[in-house]
């Protein structure tokens, strides 16, 4: 098991890369402990999977480096890095029982079979595949085949990390909710170091104690599910995470006030002084769960109301920008044409700076 | 006039696929059909387009029996879940495709494609190639070929699946402006409950091949006629638990037990089965109708800004959804508080009774 610095990191699949642009990641700094439970979060084509494949090795990035309980691994290739992957398809030898497939990294490395018989018993225990131990794999449904991946990445006691790439995609609804609480488990009971790496912010925020954004190839926030949702450090964070995402309203600044067409918005990060944020983009960021109607507020017309049951989505024109409120089920709601006053919750309104949480 | 089943079922060989199923579709907003992997929403798809002709009974449209009638005659659209594109044809020539089947002029194919482009915002991209754009890209394309040629039946198999959450957030909204001012009836396969009822319309909730109730999405997903039709309408799994009831004392567990009114007191005294929402049941104690339960953890899933958490009590395997994230150790034990006054009650045959 290890501890996972990288530092400085930026990576280019073009030859020469001239600007910011031509970089499918670039300025990455992270530090994963040893033990901890990792995910990386973002829609495709963020590069989630390049940081992956560097880390793995299987390429070399065009700047940075990659260290692993503080040693450089560059140069090192994929099968020595010691690390475990799980992929979004399940990769395993169909004509191999389950156990053999279970036994298979560790014979690779000549452990003895005593050893490879004690260390199989206690994964298929954990993963729940002992009562099919002599079954050929191909036998196995979709779940299956994902546990035995994922109980060959648990089966070598000297991985550095496992790392999961969308690993309940072929996983049907309701067997989701199996395989991630045995993930989960399976965290709690062995402290390995794992990255999970996946586009879903419920998997994503259930599996990690801390989940790093991803964002056109930069890194956006690194926090605990909580702090993402609460304290969005960039719009786009704001905007990935929660359903629907932070409302974005086009802002000013008079006297250091922020203003949306020309109301005066009281929010959390106040900014101290002004001149800093001449030039910038600002914008004010509030998720639909913290817009109330009120009786004296900001006016707005209801467009649309969506009931998903236990709540409503009501999407509204706010002088111009569209809007959502969520609203629990049971609450009086008016009709879509009406025009109503909404209020924002100031200590979960936020002014941002050219996609920035202004400090 | 819309597309109507009359007594169809279809079997292979000894399996039926579909049990007789008799349903009329609404020929305004979605008709969704909801419900797991194997339900039968593909195969009813199939009978209602002519890809496979029913074993028994008859499909009408407008006012016509159809049954017997071949797919390419019937003007009918499909989406499937995977991107279908043609890979060598740019953007515009993949929408364009059913038009030049159809032989129209050149200029009257550039029209309605750059309308359908521009609808769905792949205007910039209708010279590339369906390789070189993203997968929401790829499904708008799959889209505009089926709205491009104003068929009478447009059938939407799980569209969204395959989508990233956001684009399918962003899609989901779309999908029923483009159809608000079509003349076409529409229908749309999907597994997620949460999907119907932000598409709004009209749900047949579908379970191992049988309609189990169709009508308005809210109506169904509120007032559920069966425990079946609960169960397919819950995001997350609805929990259910044998009770008995005796006088207005409702008994849960050995330690479990609250007192019912109205309706649900009216209910003669015996066992029923209880179905209650995950939503209903909270790890924080509020003012309103609280029934205490002890659990113990077995996972805590957050998403966005709700928690959903898996507990056990006694024989119970219940799940709490709450607002917040809340984190819990797995195996804590900790309370949680049910609204029991938003139990639903069902019979020893599944109807439901209260």
């Amino acid at each position: 098991m290890a501890k996972i610095t990288i530092s400085n990191l930026r990576h280019s699949y073009l030859p020469r890369p001239g600007t910011d642009d031509d970089y499918a990641l670039r300025d990455i700094d992270l530090e994963w402990d040893d033990g901890g439970a990792y995910a990386l979060l973002g829609p495709s084509g963020c590069g989630k999977t390049t940081l992956l494949n560097i880390i793995s090795g299987l390429i070399t990035p065009s700047q940075g480096a990659v260290l692993f309980n503080n040693e450089d691994v560059a140069g090192v290739p994929p099968d020595q890095r010691n690390i475990a992957q799980v992929f979004q398809f399940p990769v395993v030898y169909d004509t191999m029982t389950v156990y053999d497939n279970l036994a298979f990294p560790l014979r690779n490395r000549g452990v003895s079979e005593n050893e490879v018989r004690r260390r199989v018993m206690e994964i298929a225990a954990m993963t729940e595949l002992d009562g099919m131990l002599q079954k050929r794999a191909f036998r196995l449904t979709a779940d299956g085949k994902q546990k035995i991946s994922l109980g060959r990445g648990l089966v070598r006691p000297d991985v550095n990390v496992i790392m999961f790439d969308e690993p309940l995609t072929v996983i049907d609804l309701h067997l989701k909710w199996q395989l991630r609480s045995k993930l989960k488990e399976l965290h709690q009971r062995t402290n390995t170091t794992m990255i999970y790496v996946t586009h879903d912010q419920t998997e994503a925020l259930t599996f990690a104690d801390r989940v790093v954004v991803m964002h056109e190839g930069q890194i956006v926030q690194i926090g605990t599910p909580a702090e993402l949702f609460e304290q969005p450090q960039h719009k786009f964070v704001g905007h990935f995470i929660g359903s629907p995402g932070m409302n974005i309203l086009p802002a000013t600044l008079e006297n250091a006030v922020p203003q949306f067409a020309g109301h005066r918005i009281a929010v959390a990060n106040q900014p101290s002084a002004a001149g800093r944020l001449d030039g910038k983009c600002l914008e004010i960021g509030v998720r639909p769960e913290f817009v109330a109607l009120v009786d004296d507020g900001i006016p707005a017309k209801i467009l649309k109301v969506s009931d998903a049951g236990r709540y409503r989505i009501v999407r509204a024109d706010c002088l111009g920008t569209q809007i959502n409120l969520l609203i629990d089920d049971g609450v009086q709601l008016p009709q879509e044409q009406e025009h109503v006053q909404v209020d924002f919750d100031p200590l979960q309104t936020r002014l941002y700076a050219d996609g920035w949480l202004v400090r | 006039m819309t597309l109507e089943l009359r007594n169809v079922t279809k079997c292979v060989g000894a399996e039926t696929h579909i049990h007789e199923t008799s349903l009329t579709l609404m020929d305004h907003g979605f008709n969704i059909l909801l419900g797991t992997t194997l339900s039968g929403k593909t195969t009813l798809m199939q009978l209602m387009a002519g890809l496979e002709q029913p074993t028994t009974g008859e499909v009408w449209f407008k006012g016509r029996n159809v049954t017997g009638v071949p797919v390419q005659k019937r003007n009918v659209a499909m989406v499937y879940q995977q991107f279908i594109n043609y890979a060598n044809f740019s953007v515009f020539e993949n929408i364009a495709s059913p038009l030049r089947v159809a032989r129209l002029g050149s200029a009257e194919v550039a029209a309605r494609v750059n309308e359908i482009a521009d609808l769905l915002q792949l205007t910039p991209m209708l010279q590339r190639r369906p390789s070189e754009l993203s997968g929401g890209q790829q499904q708008r394309t799959a889209l505009a070929r089926a709205l491009v040629k104003d068929s009478g039946l447009v059938l939407l198999d799980e569209p969204l699946a395959n989508l990233d959450f956001k684009l399918r957030e962003e899609l989901r909204e779309q999908l029923p402006k483009l159809f608000a001012d079509r003349a076409c009836t529409v229908v749309y396969a999907t597994t997620e409950p949460i999907e119907a009822l932000l598409l709004g319309g009209h749900t047949a909730a579908l379970h191992e091949g049988r309609v189990t109730q169709f009508g308005a999405t809210c109506d169904i997903y509120r007032r559920p006629l069966d425990l079946l039709t609960a169960q397919v309408f819950s995001e997350t799994p609805i929990n259910t638990a044998e009770v008995r009831k005796s006088g207005d004392k409702v008994t849960l567990t050995s330690d479990i037990e609250w007192n019912v009114s109205g309706a649900q007191a009216q209910l003669p005294d015996g066992t029923y089965r209880i179905g209650i929402r995950p939503h209903h049941i909270s790890p924080f104690a509020s003012s309103q109708d609280r029934t205490e339960i002890r659990g113990k953890v077995i996972i805590a899933e957050l998403s966005g800004s709700e928690s959903t958490i898996r507990f056990s009590h006694q024989s119970l395997n219940w799940v709490s959804l709450s607002k917040g994230l809340h984190s819990f150790l797995l195996g804590e034990e900790t309370a949680f508080y049910m609204s029991a006054g938003r139990c639903m009650y069902f019979n020893g045959d599944g109807k439901r009774v209260a």
